[in-house]
């Protein structure tokens, strides 16, 4: 059997009839909590989809090597010489892209000088482009990520050598 | 021909609410899920799971390939698309058709007839249609002839988008240069198809379509819905039928799309979309959508039917059985998209893990969602996380019902844009019916202003 949203609505008209404000019912596929509150008399429900996936194994989506796991410049160990650098962080977690659109130039390079409100890269989440600010003067040392690539919220995207541009 | 297994290549609420009629028709699913999406509410619900690939939807959910050799892989009959992704994708189609897998879809000719708008509204135009004026550019001096033609401003649109996206709107020549060199650009990365057309800008629009439903002999339409409340092109609330629509434009609305859908031979379900011009209570043709969309239940509830149980009927060979029936209408419907944005901070995106999702239930309301305590939204899709929609007598109702029905409803752990949705059903002006596409950003730019 299954349970739709009309089993749900014929169960509340039952429950109505009754004195009782919560029903729990739990199977092994799915839990269910309808709750009535006693102020509006309103019925809430909270449903909790329990049965595990069943996984059909072929080799055609074998899980690949993961998108490389974001962040992992941030604890490369420090040459002496990056002291005083600064960290361009993700704000959101997203794919991290070089360029406005494939094929175009990227918006800086290794050796590039910019400004606080320079766009230095643009990260994608949800189908949306954010553009990432420099937010400081100075010149890019480092690029942490390949384009295209998935960061992390907070993951070292870029690293700047403060100082006048 | 009986379909008996079914694999959903798709993802989201729209996964869930497949299987959810595939379960009620007795049918197996095989969930097509990427990486992220493994441990998803679709994939505990649907028979199997099938892995097509990494998070990254290019690799996954968008790779033809992947999603066809998952269907042979699990044995399958039919591949149901959802919405978005491969949804409206000719490629996919045709090669299903060569692996003998059914498309639960439109075929591929007509998919290539709507898809290329330009070639939509050919044929919208031989199906005697109005367009709204406008035209395909080459150069930028074409595209200055033709706006002078249409009179400022006008929009530039991609022969290949829809959906709105890739959209830009020019309002003197002086921006065109730009405008086209932009969009020609954005064309050709969203699309791989940089070729542009011209439309003139009709500012006091509304954005009102029809639902059609076609065997391929007989065709009907399922009434209107007015989806005019939109940020950027994306749509956040519709509902049906549309409000304040006098009666002989809402026929002749009716009349038009199933019209196309004859012209075009359709078999499926399908959106045929207009703008209606408010000043002057005309309508224009604007795109056609060959899929199940987003909005879909409001007109299901009005109708009291199941669209993808038709979709899966009309795939299966059978005729449509409300042709002959007639479809009785009944009240009013309105949906909320629920999304992980932010939207008091510029609708910032909130991706995370939810850890408590309760929602409202009762008569004449219905969630379709994927979200429950534990579930995560990851950052590489949409922001969907479910949709509410009420069903009233009448538009009054359904506006009261579907405050008191957010108010019943908590999502927790990641941002959604809930509030606004209990602030704009408050609001007079929406309360009063037949806001034009422009409402929605006034009414936020208001809300920001008041509170600065």
């Amino acid at each position: 059997m299954k349970f739709t949203n009309e089993d749900v609505q014929e169960i509340l008209q039952l429950l109505d009839a009754t004195k009782y404000d919560e029903l729990h019912l739990e199977t092994e596929r799915f839990k269910l909590t309808l709750r009535r509150n006693r102020d509006s008399g309103d019925w809430s429900q909270e449903t909790q989809v329990v049965s595990a996936p069943n996984p059909i194994k072929t080799s055609l989506g074998a899980p690949v090597a993961k998108d490389n796991a974001a962040g992992a410049a941030s604890s490369k160990p420090r040459d002496p010489r990056e002291v005083g650098w600064m960290d361009v962080r993700a704000h959101l977690p997203g794919t991290f892209y070089r360029a406005p659109k494939p094929g175009a130039p990227p918006f800086v390079e290794i050796g590039s000088s910019v400004e606080e409100n320079t766009v230095v890269a643009i990260i994608e989440t949800m189908k949306l482009m954010n553009a990432v600010h420099a937010r400081m003067r100075g010149e890019v040392v480092e690029i942490c990520f390949d384009n295209a690539q998935f960061a992390e919220k907070d993951a070292v995207l870029m690293r700047i050598k403060p100082g006048a541009a | 021909m009986i379909l008996r297994r079914i694999l959903i290549a798709n993802r989201g609420e729209i996964a869930v609410r497949i299987i959810r009629t595939c379960q009620l028709l007795g049918i197996e699913t095989v969930l097509a899920a990427s990486e992220a999406d493994l441990d998803s509410m679709g994939a505990r619900l649907a028979d199997r799971t099938i892995c097509i690939g990494p998070a990254n939807s290019s690799r996954s959910y968008l790779n033809v390939e992947a999603v066809v050799a998952a269907a042979q892989a699990s044995q399958t009959d039919a591949i149901h698309p959802g919405y978005g992704f491969l949804s409206e994708n000719p490629k996919l189609a045709a090669l299903c058709d060569r692996a003998g897998v059914t498309f639960i879809g439109p075929t591929v000719e007509q998919l290539e007839a709507v898809g290329d708008k330009l070639k939509a509204r050919a044929h919208a135009a031989a199906a005697g249609l109005t367009g709204v004026s406008g035209g395909e550019v080459h150069t930028l001096e074409d595209a200055r002839q033709l706006a002078d033609q249409l009179g400022w401003p006008v929009l530039i649109k991609a022969v290949g988008g829809g959906g709105g996206r890739g959209m830009k709107q020019v309002r003197a020549a002086s921006e065109l240069a730009a405008a086209m060199e932009m969009a020609t650009a954005e064309a050709q990365a969203g699309f791989g198809d940089p070729r542009l057309y011209l439309e003139r800008y009709i500012s006091h629009g509304r954005h009102i379509e029809v639902q059609i439903l076609g065997d391929g002999e007989d065709f009907i339409h399922l009434g209107t819905r007015d989806c005019s409340i939109q940020r950027r092109y994306q749509k956040l609330l519709e509902e049906a039928p549309a409000p304040n629509l006098s009666q002989s434009l809402r026929e002749q609305m009716h009349r038009a799309a199933v019209a196309f859908a004859k012209h075009l031979k359709y078999r499926g379900v399908g959106t045929v979309e207009f703008l209606v011009d408010c000043d002057g209570d005309a309508f224009y043709f604007l795109e056609m959508n060959a899929r199940i969309q987003v909005e879909h239940p409001v007109t299901e509830a009005i109708c009291g039917l199941d669209l993808v149980e038709e979709q899966i009927a009309i795939a299966e060979g059978r005729r449509l059985r409300y042709a002959r029936r007639g479809i009785e209408f009944v009240g009013h419907a309105i949906e909320c998209r629920i999304n992980a944005e932010d939207w008091i901070h510029d609708f910032r995106p909130s991706p995370g893990t939810v850890t408590r999702a309760l929602f409202p239930a009762g008569q004449g309301i219905r969630v379709d969602t994927h979200m429950q305590a534990g579930a995560t939204v990851p950052p590489h899709y949409d922001a969907l996380l479910g949709k509410l929609i009420v069903h009233g007598a009448n538009r009054a109702e359904a506006l009261q019902k579907a405050q008191h029905a957010l108010s019943n409803l908590e999502i927790s752990g990641v941002s959604t844009n809930l509030s606004m949705h209990s602030e704009l059903l408050r609001n007079v002006e929406f309360a009063r019916g037949a806001v034009n596409t422009a409402f929605l950003e006034q009414f936020l730019q208001n809300r920001n202003s008041e509170a600065a």
